[in-house]
C-alpha cells in the first residue's frame, strides 16, 4: 500500500469514526432526555431529533470555523455538533443559570454566541431570515464565512421561507438552507400541506442551486453538504440541500402519535443511520465492530457527566426575573453607572 | 437656530449616520431609487451606493428579520417600513425575535437595530396607511418605542437610537414631514428617553407625544389667558418616563392625556392607570384623555378630523378639566 492509500484510509477511518460518535453523542443525549422528561426535571416542550442524526452530522462535518448555525426547536443535535457542551445543554433544559441561554430559553431556545450558534427558533420559519441578515453582514465584511440554515419541511409553507429564498438569491448571500424534511409537519404529511411535493422546485423557482438526499445515510449527507459549503465559499451564492428523513419518536412529548401508521414507523427505523452506517463503515474496512463499544462508552460518560453538570447547576434568584429584557450595559448607561 | 423641516431633519440623521459609522446600512422598500415613500433619503443611493442604501423587495418580515440577523452579527442597519400599518407584516420578527432573541439567549445575543416608520393619520390616506399603533408596540418588553416630535428630536434621536444596543423603534408623525422648526445648531445629541416639557405651566398638565404635541401647544397658546398648560412631550413611550409624568401632575393636580391612538388599551390608558397608582391624592380632578376615535381612520377630510385630537378637542377638555373644578 502507498503512502498516500494509507494516509487516505486514516482519514477514512478517522471521518468514519467521528460521524459514528457524533450520531451517537445526540442519540444517547437525546434518549437521556426523554427520561429526564419523564422524570419531571425537563419540562416544556422537548422535541427530539431521534432517527434524523445524519441530517445534522452529516451537514455539520462541512462547516468550518467562523461559520454560524441557526436552528429550529428541534435543536439539541445542532448545538451539541456546533460545540456547545453536553452539560450546558442540559443544564438549560433543567432550567439552571448555567446553562447555554443561563435557563431562561429551555430545550427550544439553545444559544451560544461563543460557538456561533443563534438558536433554537420556535416559531416555523422564523430563522430563516435571520440567517439571510448574518450572511448578508458577512458579506459586507467581506467574509467567505458560510451561515447554514436548518429547518423543517413544515416551513416550506410559511411566507417567510419564499421570502428568505428570494433575498439571498437576490443579493448573493452565502447561506446553506438544510431542509429536514421528516415528512410531518407536527401530525400534518407533506401532500396534504404542499401543492407542489418536489421541494428542490421550489428552491429552483429563485435560481438557488439544490440537491435532494437520503438523510439516513450520513455519508450522502456529509457529501452533498461539502460539494454545498464549497460552491457557497467560492461564489459567494446560497445553496438548498434536502435531506429526507423521519423522526423516529412523537413529535414532542405530548403528541399521542395518532396521524401515523406504526407500519410505516416500523419501515423507516429499518433505515435507521447509526446501525445503516456502522455495517457499512465495517464492510468498506473504515471501522472494526469492537470500535462501537468504545464510542458508546464515551458518549455515556459525556452524557452522565451532563447530569451531573445539570443538577450541580443553580437556580437564578427569583430578584433577577426582569433580567435580560435590555442589555446591561444600557441599563448601567442609563443610570451613569459606567459602561 | 436654523429653520428646517422635520423630513430634512430625518434625512441629515439617516445621512450622518451612513458617514459617521461603516457597520450602518439602511434598508426598506424605495429606500434607494425611490428616494424613500417620504422623500426621506433621496440622494443617499447616489452618495452611499447600493450595498449601504438597499432597497427591498416587498418582504418586510424578511427585510426586517434580515436587518435582525446582521445587527446580530454586529452591523448598525437601519430599517425604513412605510407606515405602521406595513409594520405588521412583519410583526414576527419584531415581536418574536428582535425583542426576544436577548432574553431567550440569557442576555448574548443582543440585537442593535433600528426600524424608522411613519406613523399616523392626517393624509387621506384611509384605514390601512393612518393608523397609530406606537402604544400598541409600547407594550413589547424589549424594545423602546420613541416618537420624536420637533425636528431637534427627528435630527438626533437615530444617532442615540443607533447608540443603544437594543431594538428601537423610532415613529415619525405622517404630518410633521412638511412640518418647519428650528434647528439647534450647537446640539450634537439628545438622550434617547425621557420626557421634555415643551412649555411650563400650572393648572393642567397636558401629557402627549409626536404629532398632538403641536395640537396641544397650540391649544395652551390660545388657552393662555384662561388657563396655564404644562406640555409634556413623551418623546418615549417605552420605557414611560414616569418621574417627569409624575412631577408635573403633582404640580398641576390635572392631567390631561392626548394619544392619537385608539382609547381602549391604548398608551393614555397606561399613563391614567399609573396615575391612579402613584399620583391618586395629588389629582384635584379625575384623570381625562382626549384619544382617537375607535373606528379604523376613514377617508373623508371631515371623518378623519374628528376621529383624531385636534386642537379645538384639546382646549375644550382641558376647559372642562379646569372648570369642572372652580
Amino acid at each position: 500500500m502507498t503512502a498516500a492509500a494509507q494516509a487516505t484510509e486514516a482519514s477514512g477511518r478517522k471521518t468514519a469514526l467521528c460521524l459514528l460518535r457524533d450520531m451517537l453523542l445526540c442519540r444517547r443525549f437525546e434518549e437521556k432526555c426523554a427520561e429526564e422528561y419523564s422524570t419531571g426535571r425537563i419540562r416544556g416542550f422537548l422535541h427530539l431529533y431521534i432517527g434524523e442524526e445524519a441530517v445534522a452530522v452529516g451537514a455539520m462535518r462541512a462547516l468550518a470555523e467562523g461559520d454560524a448555525v441557526f436552528a429550529t426547536y428541534r435543536d439539541h443535535a445542532h448545538a451539541l455538533l456546533q460545540g456547545v457542551s453536553a452539560g450546558a445543554i442540559m443544564a438549560e433544559m433543567f432550567g439552571k443559570r448555567e446553562g447555554c441561554s443561563h435557563g431562561r430559553g429551555g430545550s427550544m431556545h439553545l444559544f451560544s454566541r461563543e460557538h456561533n450558534f443563534f438558536g433554537g427558533n420556535a416559531i416555523v420559519a422564523g430563522a430563516l431570515p435571520l440567517a439571510v441578515g448574518y450572511a448578508l453582514a458577512t458579506k459586507l465584511k467581506n467574509r467567505r464565512d458560510v451561515t447554514a440554515c436548518f429547518f423543517g419541511e413544515g416551513a416550506i409553507a410559511e411566507g417567510e421561507f419564499h421570502e428568505s429564498l428570494n433575498l439571498a438569491a437576490l443579493w448573493q448571500l452565502p447561506v446553506l438552507f438544510i431542509c429536514e424534511n421528516n415528512l410531518y409537519a407536527m401530525g400534518t404529511v407533506l401532500e396534504r400541506s404542499e401543492s407542489q411535493i418536489d421541494l428542490c422546485a421550489k428552491a429552483s423557482s429563485y435560481r438557488i442551486k439544490s440537491t435532494c438526499v437520503d438523510g439516513m445515510d450520513v455519508m450522502a449527507v456529509v457529501d452533498a453538504a461539502t460539494e454545498a459549503v464549497q460552491l457557497i465559499r467560492e461564489t459567494g451564492a446560497p445553496f438548498f440541500i434536502e435531506c429526507q428523513t423521519y423522526r423516529f419518536r412523537a413529535h414532542s412529548m405530548f403528541d399521542p402519535e395518532l396521524y401515523r401508521d406504526p407500519e410505516e414507523v416500523k419501515q423507516w427505523k429499518l433505515r435507521d443511520p447509526i446501525p445503516g452506517f456502522l455495517s457499512k463503515a465495517v464492510t468498506a474496512g473504515q471501522l472494526l465492530t469492537t470500535d462501537l463499544e468504545l464510542l458508546e462508552k464515551e458518549v455515556a460518560g459525556i452524557v452522565q457527566e451532563a447530569v451531573a453538570f445539570a443538577e450541580r447547576g443553580t437556580l437564578e434568584p427569583v430578584e433577577d426575573l426582569l433580567r435580560h429584557v435590555y442589555s446591561e450595559r444600557a441599563i448601567l448607561q442609563s443610570v451613569g453607572g459606567g459602561k | 437656530m436654523k429653520e428646517i423641516t422635520y423630513r430634512e431633519a430625518c434625512h441629515d440623521a439617516v445621512r450622518s449616520a451612513l458617514m459617521a459609522d461603516e457597520r450602518v446600512f439602511l434598508i426598506g422598500e424605495d429606500v434607494g431609487s425611490y428616494g424613500g415613500c417620504y422623500a426621506v433619503s433621496r440622494g443617499l443611493l447616489s452618495e452611499f451606493g447600493p450595498q449601504r442604501v438597499r432597497d427591498a423587495p416587498l418582504s418586510e418580515s424578511a427585510f426586517v428579520g434580515a436587518a435582525i440577523g446582521a445587527a446580530m452579527a454586529g452591523m448598525r442597519p437601519i430599517v425604513e417600513l412605510m407606515t405602521v400599518n406595513f409594520s405588521l407584516l412583519a410583526l414576527d420578527q419584531i415581536v418574536n425575535n428582535a425583542a426576544t432573541l436577548l432574553h431567550m439567549s440569557g442576555g448574548q445575543i443582543n440585537v442593535p437595530l433600528v426600524i424608522r416608520m411613519a406613523t399616523g393619520a392626517g393624509r387621506q390616506l384611509a384605514a390601512q396607511h393612518s393608523h397609530s399603533w406606537e402604544g400598541w408596540y409600547a407594550h413589547i418588553p424589549g424594545l423602546k418605542i420613541v416618537t420624536p416630535s420637533t425636528v431637534d428630536d427627528a435630527r438626533w434621536m437615530l444617532h442615540a437610537a443607533l447608540a443603544d444596543p437594543d431594538p428601537v423603534l423610532i415613529f415619525e408623525h405622517v404630518n410633521l414631514y412638511n412640518e418647519k422648526g428650528a434647528l439647534n445648531e450647537s446640539l450634537t445629541a439628545v438622550p434617547l428617553t425621557g420626557a421634555a416639557i415643551r412649555r411650563p405651566g400650572n393648572d393642567l398638565s397636558i401629557i402627549t407625544y409626536g404629532a398632538c404635541v403641536n395640537k396641544a401647544l397650540r391649544a395652551a397658546t390660545e388657552l393662555a389667558e384662561k388657563i396655564s398648560c404644562e406640555v409634556i412631550d413623551l418623546r418615549s413611550l417605552r420605557p414611560l418616563d414616569e418621574a417627569t409624568i409624575l412631577a408635573s401632575v403633582r404640580k398641576t393636580s390635572r392631567a390631561l392625556i392626548v394619544d392619537e391612538g385608539w382609547r381602549s388599551g391604548g398608551i393614555g390608558a397606561e399613563i391614567s392607570a399609573r396615575l391612579m397608582e402613584q399620583a391618586f391624592y395629588d389629582l384635584d380632578v379625575p384623570v381625562a384623555r382626549v384619544c382617537g376615535a375607535e373606528v379604523p381612520i376613514p377617508y373623508p377630510k371631515h371623518l378623519e378630523d374628528a376621529s383624531i385630537p385636534q386642537v379645538t378637542s384639546i382646549k375644550k377638555a382641558a376647559e372642562t378639566l379646569v372648570g369642572s373644578h372652580e
